[in-house]
């Protein structure tokens, strides 16, 4: 029974992770239509911009935390501006080959700057001691990681319900044009949804590094798995998000408990395949996708 | 036909003028260079290998050619990244071999490139001097394949006697899925009974996994006296954490894959009281002044962190050894691929980097288990253990 609730708390941390990596792509999807292949570049350059500030700078953690999130939020803004805006015929597939090629150059710049060795990030509490739930053993980190997702959630919930400009957001996802013509400036809309995703993705990186370490090319599948857990889910949905990364976390963690480890990642990927073929909206998502 | 004679002309007249521009800066030293081809993993998850080694070659190379290079010609290196790729090995293998032209080669630094090369070089010819650790590259011999780091073979047999010595009979093992954990695995499995050990569970991780917690969780339930982990970083620390994690005690030995700094600055704390076998490389200057390999070591250390400004690990000596020995297998022959082949075969006590080598027909890696010490991680730093 500890074996098993080792396995489901295990799985509910990477779960969480996930789950706000696919929170990222839905938030930016949700007004943009746009798939952002670099937002597991986001967490990367969070966990690393992290490292820098609070590890070789020794500032304080928290700071640390808030700046390389906010620094990362820049640089989505950037992204939007600089490659994304000037596209002149801004179709979703362009825009997505556009995240592609981000994707690729940010990791390149990453690795210039950080080399290619990983690095180890202290956790959010000092204590390393884990806590025992159960007979099953959690590191602190795994409960920050958990209460964090948890607020974020909870926060963007209530920002997009009890808001003006959350409302505002939300009326530019449901139609951009017609928001547009009430006096939503959905342009601006736009650049905040990028630089919320982006956002989201630091804060995964951050709060991740100390179980996983970081490293230039922890983005790559971190980003497709937060890809795969929104595509459960039900992409533009956000509890389906939360859902969808719990349960990919899971059913990863009890694939490795009770199977074998060599088929952790194909689990992820038959899952999506699965959904794609039965329910294509995914679990929580509006049953009839009309997009593109 | 005179038609079709002229576009190759053409062709002549550029190709002549472009190897006018390759061979020019090069006449300063009189002789052609002898070209050595070089295959590494220098970015990528694997870096850490593959950058050293093309460090430590670049550095014997310039040591030979300081002392006047071999028989009067000076040696060239022709270096290319394989990102730890297979695919992109063999492609850097074959433009080695047809367009550079190079006599033999040092590398590739990891066992799965290596085993992807060795059909290409076998089938022309080329003497390959690999840098990567499974024994499945020198066993079975094959007449053009040498490896110069210790293979895990003699890794496993370190262990297991450290083991032995210290009455651990039951252990529990946790590889990870890719060519070297494969190897060390079968390894591990197959030598046990030699050392009265059992292995009560056999696990697995994925190269690129962030948590072993799953995996520990198992190996817990049945109570081994001790844990090996097989895998290179940062696997390794990771599972050294899950381990302070779940609360479990038991002595952890490591591969020597994971022997670096760069393990203890990963794993941190978690590290203290890890044991696992090494070259000599990182106790250089706890070896006993009769070890023969003293002298070497402290030089190499000396000279490669005067030249790149530290990061000395045992890696760049794979391809440093390589080098030197290949300069050993060069003279003499002109440039003749099969003499160096057969020279190569005739080294013998060669002091290097990661041992004594004394190659024969039998044995292309020519090393013996006194390649290796036990140490343990004491207070950040490694010990050496009898």
């Amino acid at each position: 029974m500890s074996e098993f609730l080792q396995f489901l708390l295990t799985g509910i941390t990477t779960g969480a992770i996930y789950g706000l990596i696919a929170l990222g792509f839905n938030v930016l999807y949700n007004a943009t239509d746009l798939i952002n292949f670099a937002q597991g570049e986001f967490v990367m350059l969070g966990g690393l911009g992290f490292y820098t500030l609070g590890v070789v700078l020794g500032w304080p953690l928290g700071l640390s935390f808030a700046a390389a999130v906010a620094a990362v939020s820049l640089l989505g803004l950037l992204l939007e501006r600089v490659a994304l805006r000037p596209v002149k015929k801004p179709e979703p597939l362009p825009l997505i080959i556009i995240t592609v090629g981000a994707s690729i150059f940010l990791r390149g710049v990453a690795m210039r700057l950080w080399g290619k060795d990983p690095y180890s990030v202290p956790g959010l509490t000092a204590s390393a001691e884990p806590v025992k739930v159960f007979g099953a053993a959690v590191m602190p980190q795994s409960l920050w990681i958990v209460g964090i997702v948890v607020a974020f959630m909870v926060g963007l919930h209530l920002f997009g319900k009890r808001t003006l400009t959350g409302k505002a957001m939300e009326a530019c996802a449901i139609h951009r044009n017609a928001a547009w013509i009430l006096g939503i400036p959905s342009d601006r809309m736009v650049l905040l949804a990028f630089a919320f995703s982006a956002g989201l993705g630091a804060v995964g990186g951050v709060i991740i590094a100390p179980i996983t370490m970081c490293s230039y090319d922890m983005g790559t599948m971190l980003g497709l798995k937060g890809f795969c857990a929104a595509m459960l889910g039900g992409l533009g949905s956000h509890w389906g998000a939360a859902v969808g990364g719990v349960l990919l976390g899971v059913l990863e963690s009890l694939a490795v408990g009770y199977f074998s480890s060599g088929i952790k990642d194909a689990v992820a990927f038959l899952v999506l395949l699965g959904i794609l073929f039965v329910r294509p909206a995914g679990l929580l998502g509006a049953s009839a996708v009309k997009r593109f | 036909m005179e038609r079709k004679a002229r576009p190759w002309m053409c062709w002549m007249a550029a190709a002549a003028v472009a190897l006018g521009f390759v061979a020019g800066p090069k006449a300063g030293f009189g002789a052609e260079p002898y070209k050595v081809g070089g295959i590494f993993s220098i970015t990528g998850s694997s870096s850490f290998l593959g950058d050293p080694e093309k460090k430590s070659l670049e550095m014997a190379v310039d040591e030979i050619n300081a002392q006047g290079g071999i028989d009067g010609r000076p040696v060239e290196a022709v270096i290319y990244d394989t990102e730890g790729d297979p695919t992109k090995a063999v492609l850097a293998v074959n433009k080695l071999i047809s367009k550079d032209n190079v006599l033999a080669i040092i590398g590739p630094s990891l066992t799965p490139t290596t085993l992807a090369v060795m059909p290409v070089v076998e089938r022309v010819q080329v003497p390959l001097i690999s840098c990567a650790a499974g024994i499945q590259i020198v066993e079975p011999v094959k007449p053009y394949v040498f490896k110069t780091a210790q293979s895990d073979v003699l890794a496993v047999a370190t262990i297991y006697k450290h083991m032995q010595k210290h009455g651990i009979k039951k252990i529990g093992i946790l590889t990870v899925t890719n060519a070297f954990g494969v190897s060390g695995r079968d390894q591990l499995v197959k030598q046990a009974p030699d050392y009265g050990i059992r292995i009560v569970k056999e696990e697995a991780y994925g190269a690129n996994d962030t948590d072993m917690t799953a995996q520990l969780t198992k190996i817990k339930g049945e109570n081994p006296d001790a844990v090996v982990c097989w895998g290179t970083n940062p696997g390794p620390a990771v599972v050294a954490k899950n381990m302070r994690q779940l609360g479990l005690t038991l002595p952890l030995y490591q591969s020597h894959g994971v022997a670096s700094p760069k393990f203890i600055e990963l794993a941190g704390e978690a590290a203290e009281g890890i044991r696992l076998p090494t070259g000599k490389i990182l106790v250089a200057d706890l070896l006993p002044d009769t070890d023969p390999q003293k002298a070497v070591l402290k030089k190499y250390i000396a000279d490669y962190t005067q030249r790149y400004g530290g990061g000395v690990s045992g890696f760049g000596g794979y391809a440093y050894d390589a080098m030197h020995m290949l300069a050993k297998a060069l003279k003499g022959t002109g440039g003749d691929k099969a003499k160096i082949r057969d020279n190569l075969e005739k080294i013998s006590n060669h002091v290097g980097i990661s041992g004594v080598f004394t190659m024969t027909p039998q044995d292309h890696n020519g090393l013996g288990p006194e390649a290796f010490v036990m140490v343990e991680i004491r207070n950040g730093t490694w010990k050496l253990l009898d």
